[in-house]
């Protein structure tokens, strides 16, 4: 019991990310009816923006160690712990916490330049011309990352005040130790989600976002200029993939084919919880999340070897299967 | 290749044309440098490869992420078959084809329950999931990471055990090496293939089979008001054009005797898509071209580093010299797939027809204009 309890919970944080970047998915796809393949790299930059930030922020100088009397050793000293000594260090410590000050801007400027610039044009064309060209996109942004950082995941770490495990079966007289980055993860998850959902609930502009969603045209009828609203739904879904992949940083160091990797399964969770519906892609990120660490239980795996690897896409063709349009999909969305 | 005067005499013509130009490959890629075996091995496979891709893409409409899969499937059952049974490459090459036909019959009677993206996204998570697979509890068949490879103590029922310290034996076709010939022969034994992958996809496209195809890819919901059932009309191209990819997948593994799951992942299925839409979607040449100049490309590219360019860019100043190559070496060398990224955008922002669009589109620009000229 422990231990399906401990595998549900690990489960959590693989599904936030999931959840995550499915939702992004689907507010593009619902809104701007393009299927974007370059959603992962979207993704992978978000990562590669704590990366940049850690690099920024610890600068270092040469010092000479005074602590080695032998022989002329030099270290390196970052100049923010020169200039503001402990101060400095803290700040080091918490720079994935300060990037999303950062990550936020960068990834809604990213965002709405791809839209403005490239997807923009593709609204009319076929899908398969979309699929395409952000394909071609997400090599091209994952090729430059590499020129830039390597290929080489370059590993990150949380503040410490969040490092170590938390047991959360104290209260319930269990022993379930988990590590604190992967709760924190989960609850950052969770309330991403809550926010996005919110913001097209209750406020005016998601109001409109929503009403463009069911009926593009009569908004516009209305004298509603929906396509600009629209873009900026790409850029907020950008901006939420990119704090997707920044926060899961330490969780698994990035490298510049992360987005791929994610991007695949993420499809197959948007397709499973049924196009087009956001509180399916979020319920079929956290489920395809659990299913699959549950299925990496050496207790599973004896029974099922190898069902850790296949089980996501083996539930995703089962929910086609039985039920076309994945678990909440909703009638007439892509059935051309 | 969409005017309205294909005639059987046309075809003929360009069947006899493009058989030619294939036989006389190693004479006229001298001059480009591209007249090695290796090269135009690869350019055979990969060609029958987009054929087939094509007459799924670009006659019925379905674009297919996971063809790559079906290459891998190939390899794997080719390279099995030379293990226990003979070296000779035909019984591989039709176990292999088969085998993947059977393998896209499957994938292709769960994929073609949807359309559209659902159709993209259900290959692509089946191809990866074999890629998975094959990596990681299909060991025991697929040898995991380190590939399928031949060994002396493969038993080789029809051939008999390897002699002691002989090495392993060659794959040939009744007796003839692949190498033969300078490696010529194993070229012209994928270009054989080649041609008569071309020929069949000729009449596919002229036949009411074909025009069936075009017409799911027109309106399928049409079709199917006039009382057809579509789906064994599109079963039957997946399963032709996996086919076609088993085939092009048993190539590889008989020009080069080992089969590795890399080939099996979605950006090696992302690449045959490029090829054909780099030659033009729905013509019948077009994916060939567009697969040769892909593989010729990626041989050019792929093999300049910075040291070339810095020797390229000499005659300018140092420092604007250096920078250049600098520049220039992101998309050359180990960053050619950033070229490959970009090509991909551009033709399909710009020429989604293809290099065949490109070219129809600059003898109509020459035809009207040579009017033009002569009615002054």
């Amino acid at each position: 019991m422990d231990a399906i309890l401990l595998q549900i919970l690990n489960g959590l944080d693989k599904g936030g990310a999931y959840a995550l970047i499915a939702l992004g998915l689907t507010l593009i796809f619902g809104t701007l009816g393009v299927v974007n393949f370059a959603h992962g790299a979207l993704f992978m930059l978000g990562a590669f923006c704590a990366v940049t930030v850690n690099k920024a922020i610890t600068l270092s100088a040469k010092v000479r160690d005074e602590s080695v009397t032998f022989f002329e050793a030099y270290k390196d000293v970052p100049y923010l712990e020169m200039w503001l000594g402990e101060t400095g260090s803290l700040i080091i410590n918490w720079s994935i916490p300060i990037s999303l000050l950062v990550a936020i801007p960068v990834m809604l400027g990213i965002g709405l330049a791809m839209e403005r610039g490239l997807i923009r044009h593709f609204y009319k064309r076929p899908h398969a011309d979309q699929i395409l060209v952000t394909f071609g996109l997400a090599i091209v942004l994952q090729e430059i990352i590499k020129a830039f950082y390597g290929a080489n995941p370059i590993p990150q770490t949380a503040p410490d005040f969040f490092s170590g495990t938390v047991n959360l079966g104290a209260l319930i007289g269990m022993d379930l130790t988990y590590p604190t980055w992967r709760l924190v993860y989960f609850i950052f998850s969770m309330g991403i989600i809550a926010a996005v959902f919110s913001f097209l609930q209750f406020t005016t502009f998601g109001m409109v976002v929503r009403a463009g969603m069911a009926d593009r045209e009569t908004v516009q009828l209305l004298g509603i200029n929906i396509t600009k609203r629209f873009s900026t739904v790409f850029g907020i879904a950008a901006v939420v993939s990119g704090l997707a992949g920044l926060m899961y940083t330490p969780i698994l160091p990035p490298d510049y084919h992360m987005g791929m990797d994610f991007l695949v399964l993420s499809f197959v969770v948007v397709v499973v919880g049924g196009m087009g519906s956001l509180p399916g892609a979020v319920a079929a990120g956290f489920l395809l999340g659990i299913l699959q660490s549950l299925a990496s239980m050496t207790e599973v795996k004896e029974i099922f070897p190898g069902i850790d690897q296949i089980i996501i896409y083996l539930i995703a063709m089962i929910v086609l299967l039985v039920r076309p349009r994945g678990l909440m999909g909703r009638k007439g969305v892509m059935e051309d | 290749m969409a005017k309205s005067t294909v005639t059987p005499r046309s075809d003929l013509t360009l069947f006899l044309g493009f058989t030619l130009v294939v036989l006389a490959m190693p004479i006229w890629l001298q001059p480009f440098g591209a007249a090695y075996p290796d090269l135009m091995q690869k350019f055979a496979i990969f060609g029958l490869f987009a054929i087939g891709f094509n007459i799924l893409f670009g006659q019925t409409g379905y674009l297919s992420f996971g063809h790559a899969a079906f290459i891998g499937v190939g390899s794997y059952a080719t390279v099995w078959v030379f293990k226990l049974m003979t070296m000779n490459v035909i019984p591989a090459i039709i176990f292999g084809t088969l085998v993947a036909g059977i393998f896209s019959l499957v994938i292709g009677f769960i994929c073609l329950r949807r359309t559209g993206i659902y159709f993209s996204i259900l290959t692509l998570a089946l191809a990866q999931m074999s890629y998975n697979l094959a990596y990681s509890v299909l060991t025991p068949i697929t040898q995991g990471e380190t590939g399928l490879q031949l060994s002396t103590k493969d038993m080789r029922l029809l051939d008999g055990a390897v002699a002691d310290g002989a090495g392993i034996p060659p794959t040939n076709f009744f007796g003839i090496e692949m190498g033969a010939w300078d490696g010529l022969f194993g070229f012209y034994f994928c270009a054989f293939f080649l041609i008569v992958g071309f020929y069949i996809s000729i009449r596919i496209t002229r036949s009411s089979f074909g025009s069936m195809l075009r017409g799911i890819k027109t309106n399928q919901t049409r079709m199917m008001y006039t009382g057809l059932n579509t789906r064994p009309y599109k079963l039957a191209a997946f399963v032709i054009s996996g086919m076609y990819a088993g085939l092009a997948g048993c190539l590889m593994a008989a020009v080069d005797p080992l089969a590795g799951a890399e080939r099996m992942q979605w950006t090696a299925s992302g690449e045959v898509v490029l090829m054909t839409i780099l030659g033009g979607i729905g013509t019948l040449v077009g994916p060939v071209i567009g697969a040769a100049v892909i593989k010729y490309a990626e041989n050019i590219f792929s093999a300049i580093d910075k040291s070339v360019l810095v020797d390229l860019f000499s005659f300018l100043p140092d420092t604007l010299g250096t920078f250049i190559a600098s520049v220039v070496s992101l998309f050359v060398g180990k960053g050619w797939h950033l070229t490959l990224g970009l090509l991909f955008m551009l033709v399909v922002i710009f020429l989604p027809g293809g290099i065949m669009e490109g070219v129809d589109r600059i003898k109509r620009r020459f035809f009207v204009k040579s009017r033009a000229d002569s009615a002054e």
